[in-house]
Parts: structure tokens; sequence; C-alpha cells
């Protein structure tokens, strides 16, 4: 498996991303500046986190203008695997490469702290490393990651297995309106979506930052692990 | 010429920042501050022949980068 990570001004997670795929594949990925615009060879292109270009406009919205972002869109129309992860996330949505946008949190504030995420998308590379249903720790970090989109898209999300990861509690019940739960407001506690050939994803929260146990557990490692074992 | 394009928050889309800001208008005594949207304000020139033309490329502008409009909204203005 080849995979490139890129890199924009601003963005600060690269390097945790890098060492997650270096756990489970023993190899270390390609970083790709922003302004190249060549991703071939790679089967797997990562967005991480961070703030590109200082948020400046909305949060991810000038790096889905970048030139790599051209490279990436043609990449995924081929086929290609696209994961991005928080402001990553962010750039996919404002790319259009993924269906709704991500607002303000709901209670204003940023969040870094740990939330849980249940495993909901089925058929997709990126959460092939969970059962269906499954429960997981993640961190997360972010001021914009409340999820919103038209109200027959999200019937869309679902009704398609499209949801990857919903807000839950450390039992896995899912509750919209609770502020400790879904924390920044997310429409149906929607963290993570699909793509509709399910291999473009997008999640707000860190998984690459719990994939040791020197980070404080491996709770993020099927993730990788569901990655690695589909491209090799 | 110079043109303002304005960029709302759609309609029905929460914004936690004007509520933010309600709230403290509230503490400030404003109790009559209700349904408060944050906007944005983007001005620049273009080159155009006419107004008609400013307006035509501001709004390329705003579909292309200064508005998202899954959530947002947009109109222009010639500035004069």
């Amino acid at each position: 498996m080849k995979t490139g990570i890129v890199v924009f001004p601003g963005t600060n997670r690269e390097r945790d991303m890098a060492q997650a795929f270096r756990v489970v594949s023993g190899k270390a990925p390609r970083m790709l500046w922003h302004q190249q615009d060549n991703v071939d060879g790679l089967d797997l292109i990562v967005l991480p986190g961070g703030f590109s270009f200082g948020d400046y406009l909305r949060s991810g919205a000038m790096a889905a203008h970048s030139p790599i972002m051209q490279a990436v869109r043609r990449f995924a129309e081929k086929g290609g695997y696209v994961l991005g992860v928080c402001n990553g996330f962010q750039i996919l949505t404002e790319a259009q490469m993924l269906p709704g946008a991500l607002l303000r949190n709901a209670g204003m504030r940023f969040l870094s702290q740990d939330c849980h995420l249940k495993v909901e998308g089925r058929d997709s590379i990126f959460t092939s490393g969970w059962k269906h249903g499954d429960v997981f720790r993640a961190p997360m970090a972010h001021g914009d990651g409340n999820y919103t989109a038209a109200p027959d898209m999200l019937d869309r999300l679902e009704g398609e297995g499209r949801v990857a990861f919903r807000y839950c509690t450390a039992e896995g019940h899912v509750k919209d309106s609770d502020e400790h739960v879904n924390m920044n407001g997310s429409a149906r506690s929607i963290a993570g979506v699909l793509s509709e050939n399910r291999r473009v994803c997008g999640l707000m929260p860190h998984p690459e930052n719990l994939t040791e146990e020197i980070l404080g557990g491996t709770d993020g490692l099927p993730l990788f692990t569901g990655i690695m074992e589909a491209l090799g | 010429m110079k043109i303002r394009v304005f960029v709302s928050l759609k309609d029905g889309v929460l914004d936690p920042q004007g509520k933010a800001v309600e709230h403290a208008l509230h503490s400030l005594g404003f109790e009559g501050a209700a349904d408060v949207r944050i906007s944005r304000v983007v001005d620049l020139q273009v080159k155009a022949d006419n107004a008609e033309e400013a307006k035509v490329k501001g709004a390329e502008m705003a579909r292309a980068l200064l508005a998202n409009e899954v959530i947002e909204d947009f109109h222009v203005e010639v500035a004069g």
C-alpha cells in the first residue's frame, strides 16, 4: 500500500497520521506539498488535521481550491481512496467530494477531549477494521465540527449506509440533543461520512492519535488495520 | 469597478455565533434583541465594463469560493 499525506500551510497533524500508518505498515507515507499536482502511484491519499490557510474564509475553503486538490479530485474520480480527518474532512466537504458542511460547534467552544464513536458505515475499507455497531474512543480537537446537510441528503446518507461514524456514549447510545454525547451539535450525531462509491471518507475525530499504547490506547488502530488489510 | 459580496447563512441553518452575540446583547440590557445572525461582507475590485458584468463576475466568485452554497446564500451589489 502506498499512502500520500497532503500538507497545506497550517496543517499540523501530518506526523501523527504518518506514524499511525508506519505502525500498521512499517512504511513511511509520502508527504505531498499542496502546490504539487502529481499523485501518481498512490493507493490512498490522506488529508490530515490542522488549520490549513489559517481557517481563513471558512475552514478548508482555501485548501479545497489548491493545486493538489485538483489532483486529489481526479484521483478519486478514477476510484482512488481518500481519507480526510478533522480539517481534512472540512476540506473534502468544501471541495464537494463529500456532501454537507461543517459549521461552528453548537456550543461555540473549541472542543479538545475524547469522544466515543459508533461504527455504522457499510462496505467500506474505512470501517472494515471494526464490526458494524462497534464503539470506540477517539480524541477530538476542533472548533468547526457541527455537521449539517439538507434533510433529504441526511436521509440518503443513512439509507445508503454512508454514515461512517456517529457520536455516542461509551455504551453506544446515540443522543442527538445531549451536548455531552453529541458535543458539537452535529445533525443526527454524524461524525463521519462516506462518498457514493464509499472510497472517500471524512471524519472529525482523530483515530490516528490512539494507535499505540504509549499514546494511551489503541482504540483508533482498526481504522488503519482495516485499510491495510484491504489495500495490502 | 468596486463590488460588495454579502454572504449570510441560509434560513434554518443554526448560527451559534449569532446566538452567543444575542445572549451578550441581552446581558448588556438590550432585551429586545432577537434573531441575531452574523454575515460576511467581501469588498473587491473587478474589471468590468458595466454594473451588470461586475455583478455576474461577483456571483461567479461567490459560487466558486466566497460562499458555500450548502449553508450560505449570497448577493452582490455594485458599490459605485
